[in-house]
């Protein structure tokens, strides 16, 4: 009866932290700028009319205009450095510094929420927050690419053609592996969103980890350490490309994502419970 | 029933402490607060009641001694007492980008032993108790202050409460709300609801608590009801007379050691010394026109800017 108690406040918790974040005209913002991506592109693509030689530009771009269907993979790989740890950075950053500037932390707490509770209801809010931006983008992309672009069998990167039902698996793949990088991110921002009331700062901080790990990642140098960057395995999503399909890489990226889950989420937590709430 | 130190206390704190670095914000802190009592809780601006409001609703941590709250010791057992606890901390906080009923749906989400079928019904309640069901539907960003007041202390009234902590819940108010508030929170304590508020300003609370704890500079310099607070040892007697070397002696013939104050003859004498009516005829019986004469007790006013010293806003 008591952990039915529970769990039944704590699905109010979630469903209140779900509705609030997407109540906010901010979050509908980034989704539509996210959404805009794939649309830019494939218009983009379509007016220039021409085909380009394999390699130029980011990787498939040169595929576009002969099949729809790789509208999505382009545009996501274009998010995946800059836009999508951005918007990250921002929902992230927000969780507890974004309550504790407006004060609406103490409220919280004197409801009371228990703050364990409170960490994980936000964390779940940047993860289906990912979700959301992740399938947006693939979703318009389909779709934009479908309307521009005639649509086929996707010859994959092994050079194996694979039918469209075929191909719309590992586009739904593609942006569950791009969710789960995401999460070492989220949690990175929530761990940095309980050390200060400052939203923006918590933000910002979080984009810049993003922006250090993917420049440490560029140096050949500290080889050693590459593995351990939470953006290591961003850009490994081409294996969901070859056939046979290699998950290898989203096993990999999901250990190491879960890791980091794990260390941040420890640290948030420790950080968090024994906070006093001065704001 | 128990009839110990938990039931008779809805809040109790021994040796309370708090201090950032050096400084001790709240310094050995005793607070007795009597269930179904009205307590004020005064003191100047930065003399440390909301620190110390904080730590009894858990949200900021003591840097030592022990907060009982309704029986439940805090910060450990704050799950079971804030349940029963509605509280205002240092003005309202809202998210200005939801109406004021999403902003209590919110709040009340949070809390685990709120019934959300109930939700609704409580929210639509607690914004008619304190008059904002027309502005129910209003973005937070276009409530007035006093309106953000209002609903702050809605959302301490989402569920019944045994306990309410209010900080300054008054402030941004204008004369009617204030008596809005004075009223709602005698109706609240007419149902057994203890109540606990803060103020800086005595007139703002003087006329509804039944007990009071005066706050300076992080400690307690006076507590206890109102009656208690009120007694005092000595009168203040203040006599108005164009014959004033006459008046002296008369009165210094009665045992009044009087001084001449800027042409007042003021004297403190002590309660039990002479009534009133003898000192005056004393007076008329030596031939000094009494033009005004006065014999009263220093109001809880008087007696707080003595024990708060200078700057207390209550004198202001």
């Amino acid at each position: 009866m008591f952990s039915a108690d529970l769990f039944k406040g704590f699905k109010s918790l979630i469903q209140s932290e779900l509705t609030v974040l997407f109540g906010r005209r901010r979050t509908w913002a980034m989704l539509v700028t996210i959404s805009l991506i794939p649309i830019f592109l494939a218009i983009a693509v379509s007016l220039s009319g021409k085909t380009l030689p394999p390699g130029e530009g980011p990787p498939f771009l040169d595929r576009v205009s002969q099949n729809g269907l790789f509208v999505g993979f382009t545009a996501m790989i274009l998010a995946i450095p800059l836009f999508l740890p951005l918007t990250i950075g921002v929902v992230a950053g927000d969780t507890i510094a974004g309550e504790a500037n407006t004060g609406t932390l103490r409220y919280l707490l004197i409801a009371p929420v228990n703050r364990a509770k409170l960490l994980v209801a936000k964390f779940i809010g940047a993860a289906v927050f990912s979700v959301a931006a992740t399938f947006i983008l693939m979703i318009t992309g389909i779709i934009v690419g479908a309307i521009l672009f005639p649509i086929g069998p996707v010859t994959l990167l092994s050079g194996d053609v694979v039918s469209i039902p075929n191909a719309l698996l590992r586009i739904f793949l593609v942006a569950i592996y791009v969710t789960i990088s995401l999460l070492g991110l989220s949690v990175i921002g929530l761990f940095i969103s309980t050390l200060t009331v400052i939203p923006v700062g918590a933000m910002a901080s979080t984009v810049v980890v993003s922006t250090v790990s993917q420049i440490l990642g560029s140096l050949p140098q500290i080889k050693v350490i590459h593995p351990f960057l939470p953006s290591y395995y961003w850009l490994g999503l081409a294996d969901i490309l070859r056939a046979p399909m290699d998950l290898t890489s989203m096993a990999r990226n999901a250990l190491l994502q879960l890791a980091y889950l794990t260390v941040f989420g420890a640290w948030a937590y420790s950080r968090f419970v024994s906070k006093d709430i001065l704001s | 029933m128990s009839l110990g130190l938990e039931t008779e206390y809805a809040i109790h704190t021994q040796g309370l402490t708090k201090s950032f670095g050096s400084h001790n914000a709240v310094n050995q802190v005793n607070l007795r607060v009597p269930s179904g009592s009205i307590f004020g809780f005064l003191g100047p601006n930065g003399s440390g009641k909301t620190t110390t409001i904080r730590m009894l609703l858990g949200l900021a941590a003591a840097t030592s001694g022990e907060i009982s709250l309704l029986g439940k010791s805090i910060p450990a057992e704050c799950g079971d007492a804030l349940p029963k606890v509605g509280a205002l901390v240092e003005g309202p906080a809202f998210y200005p980008y939801l109406s004021g009923r999403a902003n209590l749906t919110r709040f009340d989400s949070a809390d685990r032993f709120a019934n959300p079928h109930t939700r609704g019904a409580r929210v639509d309640l607690a914004l008619a108790r304190v008059g904002l069901t027309q502005a129910a539907n209003k973005k937070l960003h276009a409530y007035s202050l006093g309106m953000k007041q209002r609903l702050g202390i809605a959302n301490a009234l989402l569920q019944p409460r045994e306990l309410l902590i209010l900080d300054e819940p008054t402030n941004g108010l204008d004369p009617q709300g204030t008596r809005e508030v004075r009223s709602l929170i005698r109706s609240l304590s007419a149902e057994g609801i203890t109540i606990f508020i803060s103020s800086h300003l005595l007139i703002e609370i003087e006329q509804i608590c039944t007990h009071l704890a005066v706050m300076s500079a992080g400690e307690i310099v006076a507590q206890g009801s109102l009656e208690e607070l009120a007694f005092s040892e000595t009168l203040n007697l203040s006599l108005n007379t164009p014959d004033t070397q006459q008046a002296l002696l008369v009165l210094q013939g009665i045992g009044i050691d009087a001084h001449l104050e800027s042409d007042v003859i003021r004297a403190g004498i002590a309660h039990d010394l002479i009534a009133a009516g003898q000192i005056v005829q004393a007076l008329t019986a030596a031939k000094v026109r009494v033009q005004g004469f006065t014999l009263l007790a220093p109001t809880l006013e008087d007696r707080f800017v003595l024990l708060t010293g200078e700057g207390f806003d209550v004198l202001r």
